[in-house]
């Protein structure tokens, strides 16, 4: 093996290309490689990524619906709720809700997406609404960095989860400590008023930007046929940086 | 005009990037022997994550939404570029800082504060002066770290430390109580993130 | 750095390779020694399980880049060097990000914003400019791989207590039973502070301790 001895302060001219368009040369061969290597574990990884995401997407769907079986995207467009089963949606993608169906087409309710401020970051969630009753029939929190043992709570605490089982959203949710007394209250967690204030705050924005826009059972999309169960489709894909999808 | 009081103060005082985050721990521990000193690299600091922070925002709005897997790399080279041009600015406008921040100016690079911050405005979706905004507050919270700390190491200097703390374990247990402090800033003004 | 004595048989070649190795791991650990590479080290340790998965996921950024690195060392012009090295460092970031979104998503949720923070860490860019970019592979990727298993085992020791303090569980596993009051503040930001400059104090105490014993041989010997 030959004597390399050059070490970095001694810059190898023997290549015969002048200084600046070999630094140029190197620092683009390099990025270009870089790029390349990028788009490729992109492209490898995808599909992976993107079932991850449905499966998960699926999961909290059928959590927050009690009944659901088959699940199916919907978008609200010119006015009108409309179906858009497994549609991707690039960069910039318009609000979507989940419709989930019984097995025999039947609609059980909306799982609606919501996402806001909460103590320590956002928190984002989703939860189900049945347009018959017309009631929150579940709620799971699907990201939050709340504080351990206290904002945690909002998913970890059985009691504050199980009302969202079942809640009036008229008049508009409200937080109360000590117990709830009416249909629409929430009870907040002890020693997580903010938390849980916080969750209240999301889903009554999410309310006020959706319930309208929900059809009963006889006015819902359709399920489409051919939808596959798992045709919940997260915008945009996976990106590095942990962009919030 | 709330909202952006609520990212400032949340950013200084509430998520404070260095207490709060973990962010910007490398200049933390290693710039603030001297008072004087961390608190020209917190200001070079806060220069260039305005400019971060804007350049994030174009890159993202124009470029990055149809190639989002480039971001990461996009972003550091930005970086790199913004810390290389701070250098030869303030190489030229103030030979004497340049040569007080020395070795800690190229390292800004590394700040792993000014990367989150490009990564943090990003997936908040922030607006162009939401951003800007969110970058002041963040480099006034990393400053206010860096002073904090520079001042009690100055004045742990001057006092009976005995030998066994003095040096990195002192500079932690510190660290862990002035965030344990700044957790009495949650909730302020209604901000969290 | 002298190439001589790199072939087969030469006597000096497995303990130097040994000894890149090992010094990482230890002597000069990262975390405990060499104060690099913080910010992940306090932010992603409030469970043992981050720990593990972010040093892992460093040690993989590490050993590539430096293995890169070390081959090219002899292409990449000087003025662009530290360029050159993050744009190396940041793809294999990337690849681990997205492998691990792929293979644990749960992980890669905890982990968050701080897997993209590997590029940053200056544990990695110090690894390149000190090492990798002056030696030969086959000890550039010892020293990597030396430097990101000191790392790991930092992070994990970190996270554990941390852990098994701040919420009673190992890696998940309840150890204390329903009585058991966590506290909390282990694994919130304060703690991480706290826990690793106990840490610090408790080695350079044993440290001390070892030095007085030994001193103490040798008065009794001489």
């Amino acid at each position: 093996m030959s004597d390399v001895t050059k070490g970095p302060a001694s810059e190898p001219r023997a290549s015969g290309l002048p200084e600046t368009p070999r630094l140029v040369l190197t620092l683009a061969l390099a990025g270009l490689l870089s790029g390349l290597a990028i788009v490729g574990i992109y492209r490898f990884t995808l599909p992976v990524i993107r079932a991850n995401q449905a499966r998960a997407l699926q999961a909290a769907v059928f959590e927050v619906l009690p009944g659901a079986e088959r699940m199916q995207r919907a978008v609200w467009r010119d006015g009108e709720l409309l179906a858009a089963p497994g549609e991707a949606t690039g960069g910039d993608a318009e609000a979507a809700v989940y419709a989930g169906y019984k097995a025999d087409g039947t609609l059980v309710g909306y799982a609606i997406p919501a996402a806001g401020a909460g103590y320590q970051d956002t928190i984002r969630l989703i939860y189900g609404y049945d347009p018959a009753t017309r009631r929150i029939v579940g709620m799971v929190v699907l990201e939050s960095r709340e504080t351990p043992g206290l904002g945690d709570r909002i998913f970890k605490d059985p009691d504050f989860v199980a009302q969202w089982r079942d809640l009036a959203v008229e008049p508009p949710l409200e937080l109360v400590k000590g117990g709830a007394t009416e249909p629409n209250q929430v009870d907040a967690i002890t020693g997580a008023t903010i938390s849980s204030r916080s969750v209240v705050k999301i889903i009554r924005s999410a309310n006020a930007e959706w319930l309208d826009r929900l059809p009963a059972a006889d006015a819902a999309p359709a399920l489409v046929e051919d939808a596959a169960p798992a045709s919940g489709e997260q915008r945009g894909g996976p990106v590095p940086g942990g962009r919030l999808e | 005009m709330g909202q952006l009081v609520g990212i400032f103060i949340g950013a200084m005082l509430v998520n404070n990037f260095t207490l709060a985050y973990f962010l910007g721990l490398c200049p933390f521990f290693g710039v603030t022997g001297r008072l004087v000193t961390a608190f020209r690299l917190g200001l070079a600091n806060i220069f260039v994550m305005l400019i971060t922070s804007l350049a994030a925002w174009l890159l993202e709005t124009f470029v990055l939404v149809h190639a989002p897997y480039l971001r990461l790399i996009a972003f550091i080279v930005v970086i790199a570029s913004t810390v290389q041009f701070v250098e030869m600015f303030i190489k030229k406008v103030s030979p004497a800082l340049f040569r007080a921040l020395g070795i800690f100016l190229p390292l800004i690079t590394t700040n792993c504060a000014i990367l989150a911050l490009a990564l943090f405005q990003t997936s908040r979706a922030y607006g162009l002066v939401q951003g800007l905004v969110f970058a002041f507050g963040a480099g006034c919270g990393l400053t206010l770290a860096l002073v904090l700390m520079a001042g009690l190491r100055e004045e742990a200097e001057l006092s009976d430390v005995p030998s066994l703390i003095r040096g990195t374990a002192m500079n932690l247990l510190v660290a862990g109580l002035l965030s344990l402090a700044f957790m009495g800033f949650a909730g302020l003004f209604g901000a969290s993130s | 750095m002298s190439a001589a004595g790199t072939g087969p048989g030469s006597g000096r070649e497995p303990s130097q390779l040994y000894a890149e190795l090992i010094k990482g791991v230890w002597k000069e650990n990262p975390i405990f020694v060499q104060v690099l590479g913080m910010c992940p080290a306090l932010a992603v340790t409030n469970t043992a399980l981050n720990g593990v998965a972010m040093g892992t996921a460093t040690l993989f950024v590490l050993a590539c880049s430096s293995l890169l690195i070390s081959l090219l060392r002899n292409l990449i012009p000087k003025q662009v060097r530290i360029s050159t090295f993050i744009i190396v460092i940041a793809t294999f970031v990337t690849v681990a990000d997205f492998t691990l979104q792929a293979v644990a998503p749960a992980v890669h949720r905890e982990l968050g914003a701080f897997i993209s923070l590997i590029v940053v860490n200056c544990l990695i860019l110090g690894r390149q400019e000190a090492f990798a970019s002056k030696h030969p592979v086959h000890l550039a990727v010892a020293d990597a791989i030396g430097m990101g298993a000191g790392f790991t085992l930092a992070l994990t020791s970190l996270g554990s207590l941390r852990e098994i303090l701040g919420k009673g569980s190992l890696f998940g596993f309840p150890l204390f039973g329903d009585s058991f009051q966590p506290w909390v503040i282990m694994i919130l930001p304060p703690g991480g502070f706290l826990m690793l400059g106990m840490m610090l104090l408790a080695f350079a105490w044993f440290k001390e301790k070892r030095q007085k014993a030994l001193l103490r041989l040798d008065e009794e010997a001489a």
